[in-house]
C-alpha cells in the first residue's frame, strides 16, 4: 500500500455513492430499538421500488439522539426521522420521490445537534463502521502516512505535547508527555495499550467510538506506536460490548489486508500489530496496572505505582497506555495540525469532550462539545433539562469516582480543573443527570455499592471500608443512624481515600462526599438523636 | 552499591541504593508496622500499614515498596498515620470473625499485637460477622477462613518459595477467599506438597497444624527465613 493507493480506494468509494443516501444508525442502542429490521426494510424497499441506481442504505454508527432511536437521516435533503419502525421503510424511502411518510420528523437544527463541535465523532453517524473503504473515503488513514513517511517519532511527540491532548480516561494527564516518556525508554519491546474496559454506571462514550468509527481507534494506535517504537499493541474491551468486539475484530482484519496493519506499513520500516484482549467483567481492570495484569493473563489487581507503566508496564516492558477517546483524537491532530486542536477548548483543556447524557433528562445520547462549555448548555440548552416538567437538581460526572454537581453550579465550564474544583472529575465522560425527585443519599448509596461490589480485595481500605461505608449509609437511609454514625462515615471516607492503594478505592468516597458538601441537609435530616449508653457514651445504635 | 543518605523521623541514615524505606528503618533501628510483609516473598503493599509520609509528596507512600531516594525526609509515626492504622485494623477485626479468647494462635498473633501495640481496645465498627467455612479436609493443616485477613502471605510462600502453586485468591472485594488449586478441598488438591510453609507464613491463626488447641498454635517464621536465605544468599544462618 501507498499513499496512491489510498486516494484510488477514497476516489473509488466516493465515486461509487449514489444520488441519495439514507443513513441508518447501527450502533448499540439503536439497534436494541430493531434498527437492524429498519435497515432491512430500507433496503428491501429501495429494491422493490427500482431505486437502486439512486438511493444507497448505508449502516452508520451513533446518530446522537439515542433516546429517539432508531434513527435515520435521508440526505443530501438532511431530513432525520426519529423511532422508525420497519413498517415505516417503504414511506421514507418513498420521500426520495416527493413521497410522505408517517414517521416522526426529528430536528437535525434543534440545540442538540448544533451546539456540538465534532472531532471524535466526526465519523460516526457518517461512516459504515463496518467497511474500512468507507473510513478511507473520510481522509482515513491519510495521518498515518502522513506520520510514517514525513515525520519522524519526536516530530510526532512534540506534535502532540503541542496540541495540549490530555487523557480522555479521566485524570486527564498530558498525553504528549507519557507518549515522550515511553518514547525516551530503550527497551527493544515495548507495548501500546488501548484501555476499552469502560465501566462507569451511564457511560457510553468509547462504546459508540468503538462500535461507531473503529479506525480512528486503530489509526491513533498505529500513530502512538511510531511515536514511541512499539510494534504490537492491545486493545482491552470489556466482554459486554459484543458489538464493539466484533466491529474491532472486521476492523483489523480489514485493516491487516489492506496493509495497515502488520509489517512494512506504507512501505516504510514500521511494523505493528494489534490484537484483542476481552476483559472477564471486572470494573478494576479500567485501573491500568490492574489492566496489564489481566492482560498478561494473571488475576485483575492493581499494583502499586511506581514504576508507573511507562517505565515497566506489560511484561515489564514499557507501555503506553490511553483511553479509546484519547487514541481518536490523534489522526485528526495530525491531519489538521496541533495549532488548530490547541485553539479549541480552554487555556488548561484542549479540544473537545464526548459525553454520555443520561438520566432524568430529555435527550440521551451522545454530545461532544468543546472544552469550557458550561454545564447549563450541555444539559438545559442542548439536553433539553429534566423531562415532565421537574427541575434539574444535580448532575453527575466521572462515575464511582467522581462527584455530584448542585444545580445551582451548573455555570461551570466543563474543564478538568473547574469540575475537579467543586469536588467531582470529569471522567471519561459519563454525565447523569438528576431531577428533584432524586434522594442524594440514594445515590450516595448506589455508587457505595458499586465500589464495593467492584473492589478487587487487595487492599484493606478499599474491601474492608466500602462494606463498612456502604453499611452506614444503609444505616442513614434506614433511619436508624444518628451524628455518631455520620462522623465515623466522614472518617472512613477521609481514611479510604487517602490510604486505599489504586484509583478504585482512593475515589470511592468522592460520591459520599460530594453530596455531603453540597447536600448535607439530607443526611441531617434523616438522623436520629443520639442516644447514650449507661456511662454516658453516644451510642450509635438506638434500639 | 551506591548509598542514600536519607532522614527519617529526624534520624539521619544512609541505606543502599534501591533499597525499600522499610529496609532502611529497620537498618536504624526504627519499627514501621507491617502485616502483608514477609521476609522472603516480594511485596505487594496489600494492608497499608506501613504507609508512610514523605515530605513534598501528598500522597502517602507504602514502605514497603517505595525505595529510598536521596534527601527523602520519611516520617513513620504521626498522629495522622496512626489513626489510619488504627482504623485499618478496626476494619479488619470487623470484617471477619476474630475472636482470641477461642483462637489457636492467641497470644502468637501478629493482628492481636498489632491491635495491643496501637491501643485498639475496642471496635468502632459494626461487625459484619460473615458465615465462613473452616476447611479440614487436609490431614495435617486447617485453614479457618473466619480467621483470614487475605494478606496473601500463604499464597506468595506457596508460590515463591515451595514453588507448589497450590493456593490462590477466587472472588473479589469482601468475597475473596483463599483457595486451593481450582477451589476444591484442600485435602483433595493434586499440587499441596503438604509442606507447611503457608502454615508459618500466616499472621493469624486462619491456617494452622491440626490438632492445637487455644493459643497453641505457633508461626515458625524463621523457617522461612531460613530457607529463602540459604537459597538466594548460600549462607546457612539458623
Amino acid at each position: 500500500m501507498i499513499i496512491d493507493d489510498l486516494i484510488e480506494i477514497a476516489t473509488k468509494e466516493r465515486a461509487s455513492r449514489k444520488k441519495f443516501t439514507i443513513r441508518c444508525c447501527m450502533a448499540a442502542g439503536c439497534m436494541s430499538s430493531n434498527s437492524e429490521a429498519v435497515k432491512k426494510g430500507l433496503e428491501t424497499a429501495v429494491k422493490e421500488a427500482g431505486l437502486d441506481e439512486l438511493v444507497e442504505v448505508r449502516g452508520v454508527g451513533c446518530m446522537r439522539l439515542c433516546c429517539q432511536g432508531p434513527l435515520v437521516q435521508v440526505d443530501p435533503a438532511g431530513a432525520l426521522y426519529e423511532r422508525v419502525a420497519p413498517e415505516d421503510a417503504a414511506s421514507v424511502v418513498g420521500t426520495v420521490k416527493g413521497g410522505q411518510t408517517q414517521a416522526q420528523r426529528g430536528d437535525p437544527n434543534s440545540p442538540f445537534f448544533t451546539g456540538q463541535f465534532s472531532i471524535v465523532l466526526a465519523n460516526s453517524g457518517c461512516v459504515d463502521p463496518e467497511r474500512i473503504d468507507s473510513y478511507i473515503a473520510a481522509d482515513g488513514y491519510k495521518a498515518l502516512h502522513e506520520v510514517l513517511r514525513e515525520m519522524t517519532p519526536k516530530e510526532v511527540v512534540d506534535e502532540i505535547i503541542k496540541s495540549g491532548l490530555r487523557g480522555r480516561g479521566g485524570a486527564g494527564f498530558p498525553t504528549g508527555l507519557k507518549w515522550g516518556t515511553v518514547a525516551k525508554t530503550e527497551n527493544s519491546h515495548k507495548y501500546v495499550i488501548c484501555n476499552a474496559d469502560e465501566g462507569d454506571p451511564g457511560a457510553f462514550m468509547d462504546r459508540s467510538v468503538l462500535e461507531s468509527d473503529p479506525h480512528s481507534v486503530l489509526e491513533g494506535m498505529a500513530i502512538a506506536a511510531y511515536a514511541v517504537g512499539a510494534a504490537q499493541g492491545f486493545i482491552y474491551v470489556r466482554a459486554e460490548y459484543p458489538l464493539a468486539i466484533s466491529r474491532l475484530q472486521t476492523a483489523i482484519k480489514q485493516a491487516k489486508e489492506r496493509g495497515l496493519l502488520g509489517s512494512g506499513i506504507f512501505e516504510s520500516p514500521f511494523t505493528f500489530n494489534i490484537d484483542l484482549r476481552i476483559g472477564a467483567g471486572a470494573f478494576v481492570c479500567g485501573e491500568e496496572t490492574a489492566l496489564m495484569m489481566s492482560v498478561e493473563g494473571k488475576r485483575g489487581t492493581p499494583r502499586p505505582r511506581p514504576p508507573f507503566p511507562a517505565e515497566s508496564g506489560l511484561w515489564g516492558c514499557p507501555t503506553l497506555i490511553n483511553n479509546v477517546e484519547t487514541f481518536a483524537n490523534v489522526p485528526s491532530i495530525v491531519r489538521k495540525g496541533a495549532d488548530w486542536f490547541a485553539s479549541i477548548g480552554t487555556e488548561k483543556s484542549k479540544g473537545t469532550k464526548v459525553f454520555a447524557l443520561a438520566g432524568n433528562i430529555t435527550n440521551t445520547g451522545l454530545i461532544e462539545v468543546p472544552m469550557g462549555t458550561s454545564l447549563r448548555q450541555i444539559v438545559e440548552n442542548m439536553g433539553g433539562g429534566a423531562p415532565d416538567g421537574g427541575s434539574i437538581k444535580a448532575v453527575q460526572t466521572g462515575g464511582p469516582s467522581g462527584g455530584c454537581i448542585p444545580a445551582a453550579s451548573l455555570d461551570t465550564p466543563v474543564d478538568y480543573e473547574s469540575l475537579a474544583k467543586l469536588g467531582s472529575i470529569m471522567g471519561s465522560g459519563g454525565m447523569i443527570v438528576m431531577d428533584d425527585t432524586t434522594r442524594m443519599v440514594d445515590v450516595a448509596r448506589f455508587f457505595m455499592e458499586f465500589c464495593m461490589d467492584e473492589s478487587c480485595g487487595k487492599c484493606v481500605p478499599c474491601r474492608a471500608g466500602t462494606v463498612q461505608m456502604y453499611h452506614l449509609l444503609s444505616k442513614i437511609l434506614a433511619r436508624k443512624a444518628t451524628a455518631v454514625d455520620l462522623r465515623k462515615l466522614e472518617e472512613l471516607c477521609d481514611m479510604v481515600r487517602n490510604t486505599s492503594l489504586c484509583g478504585l478505592g482512593q475515589t470511592a468516597p468522592n460520591p459520599v462526599l460530594s453530596t455531603l458538601r453540597f447536600f448535607r441537609n439530607e443526611y441531617l435530616e434523616l438522623l436520629g438523636p443520639e442516644v447514650h449508653g449507661p456511662n454516658g457514651e453516644a451510642n450509635a445504635t438506638p434500639s | 552499591m551506591a548509598a542514600k543518605t536519607l532522614t527519617i523521623d529526624g534520624k539521619q541514615i544512609s541505606a543502599f541504593e534501591g533499597a525499600t524505606l522499610l529496609q532502611a528503618a529497620e537498618e536504624a533501628g526504627i519499627k514501621i508496622p507491617t502485616l502483608c510483609h514477609m521476609e522472603g516473598v516480594y511485596d505487594v503493599s496489600a494492608c497499608r500499614l506501613c504507609l508512610v509520609e514523605v515530605a513534598g509528596v501528598s500522597k502517602l507512600l507504602p514502605a514497603c515498596t517505595t525505595r529510598v531516594s536521596e534527601g527523602m525526609e520519611v516520617t513513620t509515626d504521626s498522629e495522622r498515620l496512626r489513626k489510619y492504622r488504627r482504623m485499618i485494623l478496626e476494619l479488619l477485626f470487623a470484617e471477619r470473625n476474630h475472636v482470641c479468647a477461642v483462637c489457636v494462635s492467641n497470644g502468637h498473633c501478629e493482628l492481636q499485637t498489632l491491635a495491643w501495640t496501637h491501643g485498639m481496645d475496642h471496635v468502632r465498627f459494626d461487625y459484619r460477622s460473615p458465615r465462613w467455612e473452616v476447611d479440614n479436609t487436609h490431614p495435617r493443616y486447617g485453614m479457618d477462613h473466619n480467621r483470614c485477613i487475605l494478606c496473601t502471605r500463604c499464597v506468595r510462600a506457596c508460590w515463591h518459595i515451595e514453588g507448589a502453586g497450590t493456593k490462590n485468591v477466587s472472588g473479589r472485594g469482601v468475597n475473596s477467599r483463599i483457595i486451593s488449586d481450582l477451589n476444591q478441598p484442600w485435602g483433595s488438591s493434586d499440587t499441596c506438597t503438604s509442606c507447611g510453609k503457608c502454615v508459618d507464613a500466616c499472621p493469624t491463626g486462619a491456617l494452622f497444624s491440626r490438632g492445637s488447641s487455644v493459643g497453641e498454635m505457633e508461626h515458625d517464621r524463621q523457617k522461612l527465613e531460613f530457607i529463602v536465605t540459604a537459597r538466594e544468599k548460600k549462607q546457612w544462618i539458623a
